[in-house]
């Protein structure tokens, strides 16, 4: 059996949106390298509408299409209705994820979050900081059950 | 092309030692302990195999204990080991930092039964120096066990001058020799080890078969309870198919070893220097002491797992040290072991080939790495900062 959905595959295999951007409104970048995965998620925003995202993800396959996923999925989307993305929703729309990689949409949702943070805080936007209650630093869940070769 | 580049994980059974097999499973078909005619044929089998195992390391056929596999033979020989220290009040086992989980969890079992383990540094360069073994045994040392050959870098420990350390100390001392037997010369006289363990599935042969080579005198405590097999040392009617193939593939890997380690060493080098051409990449494990076949590399700024998908997408088959491969948190314990950060362990690949390997396969290797390289590069963040210099670069 495959590790990984088709979608998975698809969106590793083909990202969307992804790169840097240079005239982004908000940037959030979420993980750290010695966990192994870093997730960085540039939005636009207009009208309060999330008008163009983009993302550079250090990280596994899932890490990768999770971001992917993530930007598909709050592009052209108000900023209110991208802060409710769970990682849930990225790993459904990922039509799964293997049980130790459900960390890596945890953390795409995280950079979404970030990322309107960061708006937020450069256009001095006054927000409940409740919102916003983890620090983003590697919070997520790892699995630390061994596998062995 | 698919290129097959991850044959210190398992290799393909060949085809000489796959006809070996197939009259055992069907035609040769009795049980060896069977006094009948059918079960006497399945014994000869069996006792030829046993001898051309033997003769293959330059052991006597006594010599030779069947398993189930590498993993088996390891803990076979290591509480062996254990068990006969014991007896003396001897409790203290020495190994390294980056042996195969076979070895490092059996020990770990031993230590909450009141064992006490060192485990040796092994350096920046993967070797293990005879200097440390000398300063680690005790009084009470049991047992001292210590990988021939390393499986994620491929670096070849110096086995003859540590077990000679050993034999002045007057310590058993055991090899897990899985990633050598097959592709370098292994001969447990001129080694003078008391124990080493091989797997068939690393030379050709088929998994789920290995052996434990003891030395007469060496009392073996079974791991398998059960009848008379293996001269009372492994419970279970042998897998006689199995182990005919592991004869016949080891008879084979061996028969021109010479000349398939300078080929197989011809394409390592030829793999190195392409590689070493990306830029920030490293060279795991020390440059001269290595296996003809394996080479480890880590390039700073991406991922191995999305590395391994890749390459898989473009016909090469590899393995990787990364925490994401390993399903645990932390990036391989070997590379952890050379002293490597998590971050840089993280970007790990591993290509071990062998004498089946063409040229044209390496050449398509050194085509394709530095693009998926340059590519997953050009999406991490981790590179974009080392690029930008908002953080030093390690390698
Ligand atoms: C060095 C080493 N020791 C032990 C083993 C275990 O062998 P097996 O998979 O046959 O149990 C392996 C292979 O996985 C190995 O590379």
């Amino acid at each position: 059996m495959p590790l990984y959905s088709d979608t998975v595959m698809d969106h590793f295999q083909h990202p969307r949106n992804v790169g840097k951007m240079e005239d982004a409104d908000g940037i959030g970048e979420v993980g750290n390298a010695v966990c192994g995965d870093i997730m960085r998620m540039y939005i636009k925003v207009r009208d309060g509408i999330i008008t163009d995202v983009s993302f550079i993800t250090f990280g596994c396959g899932s890490a990768i299409a999770s971001s992917s996923m993530a930007t598909e999925m709050i592009k052209g989307k108000p900023i209110e209705e991208a802060l409710e993305l769970s990682n849930k929703a990225v790993a459904q729309a990922l039509d799964g994820l293997p049980a130790h990689k459900l960390h890596c949409s945890v953390l795409a949702e995280e950079a979404v979050r970030a990322a309107v943070k960061d708006y937020y805080d450069k256009n001095n936007i006054a927000y409940d900081p409740a919102v916003f209650g983890c620090d983003m630093a590697c919070a997520h869940e790892h699995d630390h059950t061994p596998t062995e070769e | 092309m698919y290129v097959y580049a991850d044959n210190a994980a398992t290799t393909a059974v060949s085809p000489k030692a796959l006809e070996a097999m197939l009259p055992y499973f069907s035609e040769v078909y009795g049980n060896a302990s069977s006094l009948h005619s059918p079960g006497q044929r399945a014994a000869e089998g069996l006792q030829r195999a046993r001898e051309t195992v033997a003769k293959a390391i330059n052991a006597d056929f006594k010599e030779i204990y069947f398993t189930g596999c590498g993993s088996e033979a390891d803990n076979q020989a290591i509480l062996s080991g254990a068990a006969l220290g014991a007896r003396k009040g001897k409790k203290h086992i020495v190994s390294t930092a980056f042996e195969h989980h076979a070895v490092l969890h059996t020990l770990e079992k031993l230590k909450k039964q009141g064992y006490e383990v060192t485990l040796l540094d092994v350096h920046e360069n993967g070797v293990v120096t005879p200097d440390d073994v000398a300063a680690a045994i005790r009084d009470d040392t049991a047992l001292v066990t210590i990988m021939m050959v390393n499986n994620e870098i491929g670096t070849v420990q110096p086995i003859a001058d540590i077990a000679k350390v050993c034999r002045e100390r007057g310590v058993l001392f055991h090899t897990d020799a899985v990633q050598a037997v097959g592709h370098i010369p292994v001969d447990v006289k001129a080694l003078d080890v008391d124990m080493l363990s091989m797997a068939a599935h690393k030379f050709h042969g088929p998994k789920g078969v290995g052996a434990l080579y003891a030395r007469k005198g060496v009392p073996l405590v079974n791991v398998i309870e059960g009848g008379q097999q293996e001269r009372g040392k492994r419970g279970g009617t042998e897998n006689i198919a199995g182990i005919v193939g592991m004869a016949a593939a080891l008879e084979e890997a061996t028969a021109d070893l010479d000349k398939d380690m300078a080929y197989v060493t011809g394409l390592r080098e030829k793999l190195i220097e392409g590689l070493s051409k990306i830029p920030h990449s490293r060279l795991n494990g020390d440059r001269e002491k290595r296996v003809p076949g394996t080479v480890n590399f880590c390039f700073e700024g991406i991922e191995g797992e999305s590395l391994l998908l890749l390459l898989d997408a473009r016909g090469i088959a590899a393995s990787s040290g990364s925490a994401c491969t390993s399903g645990s948190l932390d990036p391989s314990h070997v590379l952890l072991a050379l002293g490597l950060p998590h971050e840089i362990a993280h970007g790990s690949l591993r290509l071990s080939i062998d004498r089946m390997n063409t040229e044209a396969e390496i050449d398509h290797i050194i085509e394709s790495v530095p693009q998926v390289v340059d590519y997953l590069r050009g999406m991490s963040p981790v590179w974009d900062e080392l690029e930008r210099g908002l953080t030093p670069h390690l390698i």
